[in-house]
């Protein structure tokens, strides 16, 4: 235990750094999956074949490759097509593409779950549309979507830790490197758990708490 | 002012309007009954193009009611509806609910919508319910909420789809009687309803649907009174006296 605490104190500082990346990473593809993933649900539910039909297909491509496997293509397959991308840049860039079909899916569910009622009295005060979705739909749906978006958080901070394939050195792979340099593996990834454990609490209690406000209504 | 001419509408393969031939003048006050899937609120729901029509044609003020062209935005604003659910924005107050229209549809600034939303709920009795959400109003008073919002687009008609159906027995008479206003200022009103006492006093003009055709029509108090056609006859009989 004493040994643990010795390099705890040794490697702390040089995880941060990993933590610094995972949170980038975590933050940068969320953003990005929820701005695909709003933009994949309003073509699903458009009314517009086309584009119904074309974010449906989007999302069934997506969902069906690994991310692991979208990664390794965005950072190893693009530079072959003359894009190259850095290593941060392609894992936000498949984290986040890979994420969006989930997220469209939540997004869908929950703008369908909103009464038609609400549709038809915004219809019936001229609302187009657009105008109904921001004004109507939208404001009442993120009640809905707020609690599995919370989920999507968490397991997109948890598999941030992919984007080590890819050589960003984020909080999994930092561990790694320290723990195959020194042999300290128990007290390395120990250390590592503890460090994901505690950047996801705060993440669970929100999740409770969007459940309670949702529950409320 | 709104004119149906022969106007037909399946669901799948049921026919529920059959030629509907109708015509509303302004400031008339028309009541249609009928029993329960007589096709009442079809009919509704096409004047103001919720639910598309077969055949036929719908005009409001000779403009052709057709929901895929742009032109049914202009005819939305001139014709309200209000809902048997009333269908009211859960998560806007009701004076956030009733200038909703004003100012995201017909671009009015936030002070002229904000002063007339204020004078619409005080017109249906509801002044000091301004702050609250729809989830903390009764039925009743939600369902004066959803006229004021109607009320505040200024349309020139209203349409109303049992606006009493889903309101507590004691609840109807408060309702009903900012509608029975609305009437007295020259509102023109169509009325789906089953309040006979209502349609009987206020409405100008009553029809009885059935199958989806209509089946009588003429004046409220004389149709309603002396109904002519054995199934009209038959209908009040079991609406006035279920017993």
């Amino acid at each position: 235990m004493k040994g643990f605490w010795r390099d705890a104190v040794e490697f702390f500082p040089i995880l941060l750094n990993g933590v610094a990346l995972t949170i980038i990473v975590t933050v940068g593809s969320l953003l990005l999956s929820t701005v695909l993933g709003l933009l994949w649900a309003m073509m699903r539910v458009s009314g517009i074949k086309a584009l119904s039909m074309l974010s449906a297909s989007l999302i069934n491509v997506i969902r069906g490759i690994p991310i692991i496997v979208l990664l390794f293509y965005l950072y190893f397959v693009m530079p072959d097509l003359g894009v190259t991308l850095s290593a941060l840049q392609a894992a936000i860039l498949g984290l986040g593409i890979a994420y969006s079909a989930y997220q469209a899916e939540n997004f869908r569910a929950g703008i369908e779950a909103i009464d038609k009622g609400q549709i038809e009295a915004a219809q019936s005060i001229g609302m187009g549309w657009w105008l109904t979705m921001r004004r109507v739909v939208l404001p009442q749906a993120v009640r809905i979507v707020l609690p599995p978006y919370g989920n999507v958080m968490i397991m997109m901070l948890k598999d941030s830790s992919q984007a080590s394939t890819i050589t960003v050195a984020e909080l999994a792979l930092q561990g790694k490197l320290i723990a195959s340099s020194t042999f300290k593996n128990t007290s390395v990834f120990t250390l590592v758990a503890l460090m994901y454990l505690t950047m996801s609490i705060p993440l669970i209690l929100l999740v409770r708490h969007f459940e309670k406000r949702a529950g409320k209504r | 002012m709104i004119e149906l001419n022969d106007v037909h509408k399946s669901f799948g393969k049921v026919e529920v309007l059959k030629g509907i031939t109708a015509s509303v003048a302004k400031g008339e006050v028309v009541c249609i009954v009928g029993p329960s899937g007589s096709g009442k609120s079809t009919i509704l729901r096409c004047i103001n193009g919720l639910e598309s029509y077969d055949r036929g044609e719908i005009s409001v003020e000779g403009l052709k009611v057709d929901r895929d062209a742009t032109s049914i935005v202009n005819i939305r604003t001139q014709v309200s509806m209000v809902f048997q659910r009333f269908n009211l924005f859960p998560h806007r107050n009701a004076l956030e609910n009733v200038i909703e229209g004003p100012l995201y549809v017909k671009k009015e600034s936030r002070a002229a919508a904000l002063e007339r939303g204020r004078a619409l709920l005080a017109q249906v009795g509801l002044a000091e319910k301004a702050d609250a959400h729809p989830p903390q109003l009764s039925g009743g008073q939600q369902q004066r909420v959803a006229i004021a919002r109607a009320l505040a687009m200024q349309p020139k008609a209203i349409l109303f789809d049992e606006p009493t159906s889903a309101l507590d027995p004691e609840l109807v008479g408060d309702v009903l009687g900012v509608m029975r206003k609305l009437a007295d200022d020259g509102m023109t009103m169509v009325v789906v309803t089953h309040e006979m006492g209502f349609a009987r006093d206020v409405a100008d003009r009553v029809l009885f649907i059935d199958g989806g055709v209509i089946v009588e029509q003429g004046p409220a108090k004389a149709l309603l009174n002396q109904p002519q056609h054995p199934r009209t006859q038959d209908f009040l009989r079991r609406v006035l006296h279920p017993l």
